[in-house]
C-alpha cells in the first residue's frame, strides 16, 4: 500500500484539526481523540495530518497552556494510527528547538512546518537545515501574513526557500485577509518561487473568508490548503476541511480526498468531543478586524474573567499594539492596564 | 601601582561600543585597548578618537602589548572567544564573556558575584540577565519547581548572530534559570516583534510555587531585587505588581506568580528600546566594577 502522496490531485488538502484545534481544546486532546481523528482523516485520503501542541513543539507552558497529554505521546499515537497519511509537526523557532524536532522525527513524524512571524523568516534557517538533514518534508509558515505587503512577504518566503523549505504558506493567523488580500500575497510568492517551491494557504474564519480565500488562493497558484474538521482551531476556527473538500469537488478541482468520509469524520468523530465549538462571536470577529493572532482568544477570555475587563477590549488593544504570535503574556499585561484604567 | 584596573574590549561592534561608553564613566576601570578585526571600522575609529589604543589585528595584537590589561571584555562571537580564552587565561587576564561561548561559569551580577573568582565568566543571554534575578528573588523565598520566561525584543535589536542560532538563546537561558536562578526546571521563549517605532524589551517571568507559599514575602523579595538591578540598569522596572494565581488544572497542583518587566536601555550608544542589548553591556560593566573591587583590594593587601 502506497502513501496518499501517490494519488493524483490538483491541490493537497492538509488537516490541522489536531494542531490548530489544540487551541480551541485548550490543549486537552486525549490519545483516543487523536487516534480516532487520524483514522478518520487517513481513511478519507488526507495525505498530511498535523499533530502538535497548538503553539508547536515545546508549546506546553504557562504562557500557552499545558498539554493534558504530552505531545510526543500524541505524535507517536498518530504515527501508529496512520497507514497512508504522513504526520506533520509544527515548530516555532524561539519556542521549539532542533532537539524537539529530532525527537519528533524519531517518533516517526514525516514533515515539519516551521513558523515565524511574517517579517522574521531568517530565524528559521537553522531549523530548516536540521529538518532537511533529518529527511523531513519541509513547510514554512509566514504567520500574520496580513501585516506584510505581497512583495515583502515574497522576499521573506525566499529566505525560507533558500534555507531548504519546499512549500511556503501565506498564513492568515488573524483571519484578517479578505479575497484579493490573500490571493495577491499567494500570487506574489508563486511568482517569486517559480518551480523551486510550492505555496500554501492557511485560513481562519474570523471574518468568514477561510474557504473563499482558499479557493481564490488555489486559483492564484496555491497547491496546499489547510483545513480543520468542524473548523476546530484558534479564533473563529479554521477553514473546515470537509467544506474545502466539498467546495473543491463542486469546482471540479481534484483533491484526492473523499468529501463524504470527511463529513462523516467531522460529524461522528470530532464534533462529539469538542468542548467549545469555534464560532464567529464578538471576540473572534474583533481578532479578524483588528488583525490579532487567533490563538489569543482563549487567553483573552481567561484574562477577562480574572481581571473583570471585556475580552474584546483586550483584543482590540492587542491589535493596536501590534503584538505578534507568541506574545500571549502581554494579554495579562493589557488586562491589568485596562483594569487600572477603569478604577 | 595605580588605583585603577586596565581593560580591553575585544569586538568593536554595537555592543562593544556601548560597553565602552559605560566603562568610560567608571572611576576605577581604565579602558586602554579596543580590538577588532576590520581595519578602520566605525567602532575602532570612534574608540581611537577617544584616545584609546586600537588595532584591527585581534587578540594577537592585544596579547603582545607591553602592558597587558587586567580584564578583557569579549564582545565578538562564541567561536572567536573559544579560540582566545585559553590565551587570556595563560596571560593572567580575567575574561568577561558577552558571547554565547559559555566557557566559564554563568554570571548574573546581582545574584552570584562569587563566580568572579573564576578566570572567565559568561554573561548568559540578554533574556537571562533580565529574568534570572526575578527567578532568584522567588527561589530565595520558596522552592521553584519550574520557571518560565518570555522575552520580547524588537526586530531591530535582534542581530544576525541571534537569528542564525535562536536555539542557543532558548537553551542557554533555560540553563541559566536553573543554575543561577535556582529553579528546578527552566524554560525560555523569545519573540521578535517588528513593530515601528520599535518596542522596548519586555520580559515576563512565570514561577510555579507552592499554593501556601508566603506571597507577601515573595512580592517583597521581587521588589527588592528590581531595585538592586536598577542600580546598574536604571530602565529596569515592573509594569505591574507581581500577580499570583491559585492552582489551575494542568499546573500539577502548583500556584503561579507572574512578573511583568520592561527593560529600557540607557541610550549610551544603543537606542533605548534595545534594553536587551543594554542589559548585557550594563551587566558587563557591573561585572567590571566588581572585578575592580576585587583586584584593587587584592593590591592593597599585597602592599600592606
Amino acid at each position: 500500500m502506497g502513501t496518499w502522496d501517490d494519488v493524483d490531485r490538483e491541490v493537497r488538502i492538509v488537516d490541522t484539526t489536531l494542531r490548530d484545534g489544540s487551541h480551541a481544546m485548550a490543549h486537552q486532546f486525549t490519545e483516543a481523540q487523536v487516534r480516532a481523528t487520524v483514522r478518520g482523516l487517513d481513511d478519507a485520503g488526507v495525505s498530511l495530518i498535523e499533530v502538535t501542541h497548538g503553539d508547536g513543539l515545546g508549546g506546553s507552558t504557562f504562557n500557552y497552556g499545558f498539554s493534558l497529554v504530552d505531545e510526543r505521546k500524541l505524535i507517536a499515537a498518530a504515527v501508529d494510527e496512520a497507514t497512508r497519511a504522513k504526520i506533520a509537526v509544527l515548530l516555532l523557532p524561539g519556542l521549539g528547538t532542533v532537539t524537539d524536532l529530532k525527537a519528533a522525527a524519531d517518533l516517526g513524524a514525516g514533515a515539519v512546518r516551521i513558523a515565524t512571524h511574517c517579517t522574521e523568516a531568517d530565524v528559521s534557517a537553522q531549523h530548516f537545515g536540521a529538518a532537511r538533514d533529518l529527511g523531513l518534508e519541509t513547510v514554512g509558515f509566514l504567520m500574520l501574513s496580513h501585516m506584510s505587503s505581497p512583495g515583502d512577504l515574497a522576499k521573506q518566503g525566499r529566505i525560507m526557500v533558500d534555507a531548504g523549505c519546499q512549500c511556503v504558506y501565506v498564513v492568515d493567523s488573524a483571519g484578517a485577509l479578505i479575497l484579493e488580500d490573500a490571493a495577491d500575497r499567494i500570487a506574489a510568492l508563486v511568482a517569486e518561487f517559480g518551480d523551486e517551491a510550492q505555496v500554501g494557504y492557511h485560513g481562519h474564519q474570523n471574518l468568514s473568508f477561510g474557504v473563499a480565500n482558499s479557493v481564490l488562493g488555489y486559483r492564484a497558484g496555491a497547491r496546499q490548503i489547510d483545513g480543520s474538521l468542524v473548523a476546530l482551531g484558534a479564533g473563529a476556527g479554521n477553514s473546515p476541511t470537509e467544506v474545502l473538500a466539498a467546495t473543491f469537488e463542486r469546482l471540479g478541482v481534484r483533491t484526492g480526498v473523499d468529501k463524504d468520509a470527511l463529513m462523516a469524520a467531522a460529524e461522528d468523530v470530532v464534533r462529539p468531543f469538542i468542548t467549545r465549538l469555534p464560532v464567529m462571536d464578538r471576540s473572534s470577529i474583533v481578532q479578524g478586524y483588528a488583525g490579532v493572532y487567533s490563538s489569543f482568544l482563549l487567553h483573552a477570555e481567561r484574562a477577562a474573567e480574572r481581571y473583570g475587563v471585556p475580552a474584546h477590549e483586550i483584543l482590540y488593544r492587542c491589535g493596536e499594539k501590534r503584538y505578534v504570535g507568541g506574545q500571549e503574556d502581554m494579554i495579562i499585561d493589557i488586562a491589568l492596564q485596562l483594569a487600572e484604567e477603569r478604577n | 601601582m595605580t588605583d585603577t584596573v586596565t581593560a580591553a574590549i575585544v569586538g568593536p561592534g554595537n555592543i562593544g561600543t556601548d560597553l565602552l561608553a559605560k566603562l568610560r564613566r567608571s572611576e576605577r576601570i581604565d579602558v586602554r585597548y579596543m580590538v577588532g578585526v576590520v581595519p578602520e571600522s566605525d567602532g575602532l575609529t570612534r574608540a581611537a578618537e577617544l584616545g584609546i589604543e586600537t588595532s584591527a589585528e585581534g587578540a594577537d595584537w592585544l596579547l603582545t602589548r607591553p602592558e597587558l590589561p587586567d580584564v578583557v571584555f569579549e564582545a565578538t562571537s562564541a567561536r572567536a572567544h573559544a579560540a582566545a580564552a585559553p590565551r587570556y587565561a595563560d596571560a593572567g587576564i580575567t575574561a568577561v564573556d558577552l558571547t554565547p561561548a559559555a566557557l566559564g561559569p554563568f554570571l548574573c551580577p546581582v545574584v552570584n558575584d562569587e563566580v568572579l573568582d573564576a578566570p572567565n565568566v559568561n554573561l548568559i543571554t540578554c533574556g537571562g540577565q533580565a529574568t534570572i534575578p526575578i527567578v532568584h528573588a522567588v527561589s530565595r523565598v520558596t522552592p521553584v519547581p519550574y520557571a518560565e520566561i518570555v522575552a520580547s525584543v524588537s526586530s531591530r535589536s535582534a542581530g544576525p548572530g541571534t537569528r542564525a542560532n535562536i536555539d542557543e538563546f532558548t537553551e542557554t537561558t533555560a540553563l541559566g534559570i536553573e543554575k543561577v536562578g535556582g529553579a528546578a526546571r527552566g524554560k525560555a521563549i523569545i519573540i521578535i516583534n517588528p513593530v515601528e517605532p520599535p518596542m522596548i524589551m519586555r520580559d515576563t517571568v512565570f514561577c510555579a510555587i507552592d499554593p501556601d507559599a508566603d506571597r507577601d514575602a515573595i512580592s517583597d523579595s521581587i521588589h527588592r531585587m528590581v531595585a538592586e538591578v536598577q542600580g546598574y540598569v536604571p530602565g529596569y522596572r515592573l509594569t505591574a505588581d507581581p500577580q499570583f494565581d491559585d492552582p489551575r488544572p494542568g499546573w500539577d497542583g502548583a500556584a503561579r506568580v507572574a512578573v511583568f518587566l520592561e527593560v529600557a536601555g540607557n541610550g549610551d550608544y544603543l537606542p533605548t528600546y534595545a534594553g536587551n542589548l543594554d542589559i548585557m553591556t550594563a551587566a558587563a560593566s557591573r561585572a567590571g566594577e566588581l572585578l575592580a573591587d576585587k583586584i584593587l583590594s587584592g593590591r592593597k593587601a599585597v602592599r600592606a
